[in-house]
């Protein structure tokens, strides 16, 4: 069966949806990944959706939900990457996922889940260069 | 039927020189002020065209949507599209065929023929003209209509820029009332521009936004949730002192939005939220080599 690759990166785990979501495909998902954070105990989630075209009111739900049930299992989740189209769906079909943490790219989400989860963050020095 | 259409072709085979002599003459006058030579030459090329090609349709019967008008619509189309870009108003366009009945009914009533079938000719005649005079209004219409649409979208092209303020940092500053065509344009704009110099910060300044509605802060809202979402964040700024006042008494929620009075603030905050400072260089006050 088609399943959504769940990756492990130190404490975080990284999702990335590579694929078009359909409703089952969200239900495994939202299976595995709560299972993979017990397991783990993962402390971050990365959700990439950069490669997602289309939602629709299910998968806009499901992924606030999934994104919700990880912050219940204490693991600081963050969603990046979404799509301007994707943005003005989820909009317009009135899902603004009030409290989930968005950032623009992997690069920025994780620094943002390291931020709060007080580990050192990204500095950025004073020629704009970044280091660990 | 037949009778009365051959007298109003009669008088303008026979008469056609003099029909445009007058009818030239006429519109002359009528338009207030004599015109230039150009404009003479021009204005009595387009009605020797005019009459020509009424003749010859005249001859076809007088049902203008037949293909036998083709030429005269054509002619039509084109005049009253380019005197209503130039600017003139409907009753002047309509007036190039209304200034034509008094010159013709003066020529057809000097024909010989009996009054019943002149009164018939004559008003067969008026009313052919009516009908071409109301289809040169309708294509007015129609131009004037389009003229308009094209303003509004080159409006909604030029009205929605979005800048980069600083590294990561966007301002849309917005001019005119926002409807829901022109968010769609904003927001779509705002998000592509977010994801092309991955942005971290969005200003919206409002200070051109008229008046502030339930509906436009909606709309404000709404695209400040998109950016959200894509991981952005958005000061709203330029709130002026009325606009305040309205949105409290609307009872609009803006309160999750951080919102600032003028861009300059916000500009301040998003340096601040992106770890950067403005400092004054040493004794650099008053001198202009040091600005930069």
């Amino acid at each position: 069966m088609e399943r959504i690759p769940i990756l492990k990166m130190g404490g975080f785990l990284l999702v990335t949806i590579q694929v078009d979501m359909h409703d089952r495909l969200a239900l495994t998902l939202q299976d595995d990944l709560t299972e993979q954070i017990v397991k783990w105990h993962a402390h971050g989630v990365l959700i990439d959706i950069s490669a997602l075209e289309m939602v629709d009111s299910f998968i806009g739900r499901m992924l606030s939900n999934i994104a919700n049930m990880a912050r219940l299992l204490d693991a600081e989740t963050v969603v990046v990457g979404m799509q301007p189209s994707v943005a003005i769906t989820l909009v317009e079909l009135g899902l603004p996922m009030k409290g989930i943490r968005t950032a623009l790219d992997v690069e920025k989400g994780m620094q943002t889940l390291r931020v709060s989860l007080g580990l050192n963050g990204y500095t950025q020095d004073a020629d704009g260069s970044t280091e660990i | 039927m037949s009778g009365t259409v051959s007298l109003l072709n009669d008088t303008l085979q026979k008469h056609e020189e003099d029909l445009l002599r007058e009818w030239t003459a006429l519109q002359a006058k009528s338009s207030g002020r004599p015109p230039s030579a150009t404009e003479e030459k021009h204005l009595q090329a387009q009605c020797r065209e005019f009459l020509g090609g009424l003749r010859q349709a005249a001859q076809q019967g007088d049902d203008i949507s037949k293909p036998a008008w083709a030429g005269i619509r054509d002619l039509l189309t084109q005049l009253s599209g380019s005197r209503a870009r130039a600017g003139s108003t409907p009753v002047d366009t309509a007036m190039f065929i209304f200034s034509l009945k008094e010159p013709l009914f003066t020529r057809m009533r000097q024909e010989d023929g009996d009054a019943r079938a002149l009164a018939d000719a004559i008003w067969k005649a008026t009313l052919l003209l009516d009908r071409l005079g109301l289809f040169t209004t309708e294509v007015f219409q129609k131009t004037r209509e389009e003229v308009i649409a094209r303003q509004q979208q080159e409006l909604l092209e030029l009205s929605t820029p979005v800048v980069r303020l600083w590294d990561n940092v966007l301002a849309l500053p917005l001019i005119g009332t926002l409807d829901s065509a022109r968010t769609q344009v904003v927001m779509q704009n705002l998000l592509d521009a977010i994801v092309q110099t991955r942005s971290d910060i969005a200003v919206i300044d409002i200070t051109g936004v008229p008046t502030v509605d339930t509906l436009v802060a909606q709309h404000l809202l709404k695209t400040v949730a998109a950016a959200r979402l894509m991981g952005a964040d958005c000061i709203i700024s330029g709130i002026r002192p009325q606009i305040a006042q309205t949105i409290i008494h609307l009872g609009v929620n803006l309160e999750d939005v951080t919102t600032k009075a003028t861009l300059a603030d916000a500009f301040a905050v998003a340096l601040k939220r992106t770890g950067f400072a403005v400092t004054r260089i040493k004794n650099g006050a008053g001198n202009a080599n040091s600005e930069r």
